[in-house]
């Protein structure tokens, strides 16, 4: 086995096992952080596949925005009133749900053959022209995008807005 | 060596995580971080496809400008999903989903 391939085993099973215990723990800031635990395990994976760009941003972005959004969201509502939220009574079928999509899309990947190559980095310059020049177009639409759900958020928590 | 398959693996454990939690919590947050980690499980799918097929360059890159897209809509929905639950909590006080049924008929 080579060294890579225990590296990817570590950070997939660091991903994967703080996944599990986003979904199955009580405490909700635990909850929190096994998701930031998790984002930064795929952050790994992504150095794995040599996306050091994209590695960056998701520890940046996922890691320092989203998980702090996340508890300042926990911070602003009541922490006590998670406690006592339990799981549906749909639980048991969400299992066998899951399940199913799991060997459902696994036995596909394995069975599909799909012309693979060796493994290649991409270079920030390609990335950077592929961004800046082919898809810039979408890429200001993308800043719009983000510009209006910031607009939204703000005018939806105001507590002078709607017709009140 | 790893291959591609090893990443498909992964970001279908990640999918199924995120489908239950999505299912089976009642809690409104819980549910808003099943999403992102579906959302995680798509990048994590991309940037195996994009470092193992066989492919171009510049159409690697495009793959990689796609988990870009994927990150920054993600963070626009978190945004407006994190102000829709505060105003929930102050209009209901309570986050639990089961009781958010005003639009159902």
């Amino acid at each position: 086995m080579s060294i890579s391939l225990a590296l990817f085993y570590v950070a997939a099973t660091i991903t994967v096992g703080a996944a599990i215990a986003v979904v199955v723990t009580r405490n909700i800031v635990y909850a929190a952080f096994g998701l930031l635990i998790s984002l930064i395990g795929a952050a790994a994976l992504f150095l794995i596949a040599f996306a050091e760009f994209l590695a960056l941003v998701q520890v940046l972005i996922y890691g320092g925005a989203i998980v702090v959004v996340l508890l300042f969201t926990l911070m602003l509502t009541r922490i006590e009133d998670f406690e006592h939220l339990t799981d549906n009574i749909q639980w048991p079928f969400s299992i066998v749900v899951s399940l199913i999509l799991f060997g459902l899309i696994s036995t596909s990947a394995i069975l599909t053959d799909i012309s693979t190559s060796d493994q290649k980095a991409v270079d920030f310059e390609v990335l950077g022209r592929v961004l800046f020049v082919d898809w810039a177009v979408p890429f200001e639409i993308a800043s719009l995008v983000l510009l209006v759900a910031l607009v939204g958020a703000i005018i939806m928590v105001r507590s002078t807005g709607g017709r009140q | 060596m790893i291959e591609l398959v090893h990443f498909q693996i992964v970001s279908a454990a990640l999918l199924s995580i995120g489908v239950y939690g999505v299912l089976a919590r009642r809690s409104a947050v819980l549910v808003l971080m099943s999403i992102e980690l579906m959302l995680n499980a798509v990048n994590i799918n991309l940037i195996g496809y994009a470092a193992f097929v066989d492919f171009t360059e510049s159409q690697r890159a495009f793959g990689q400008v796609l988990v870009i897209f994927v990150i920054t809509i993600a963070a626009a929905e978190l945004a407006l999903a994190v102000a829709i639950i505060l105003r929930l909590y102050r209009n209901r006080s309570s986050v639990n989903l089961d009781q958010i049924d005003m639009m159902k008929w």
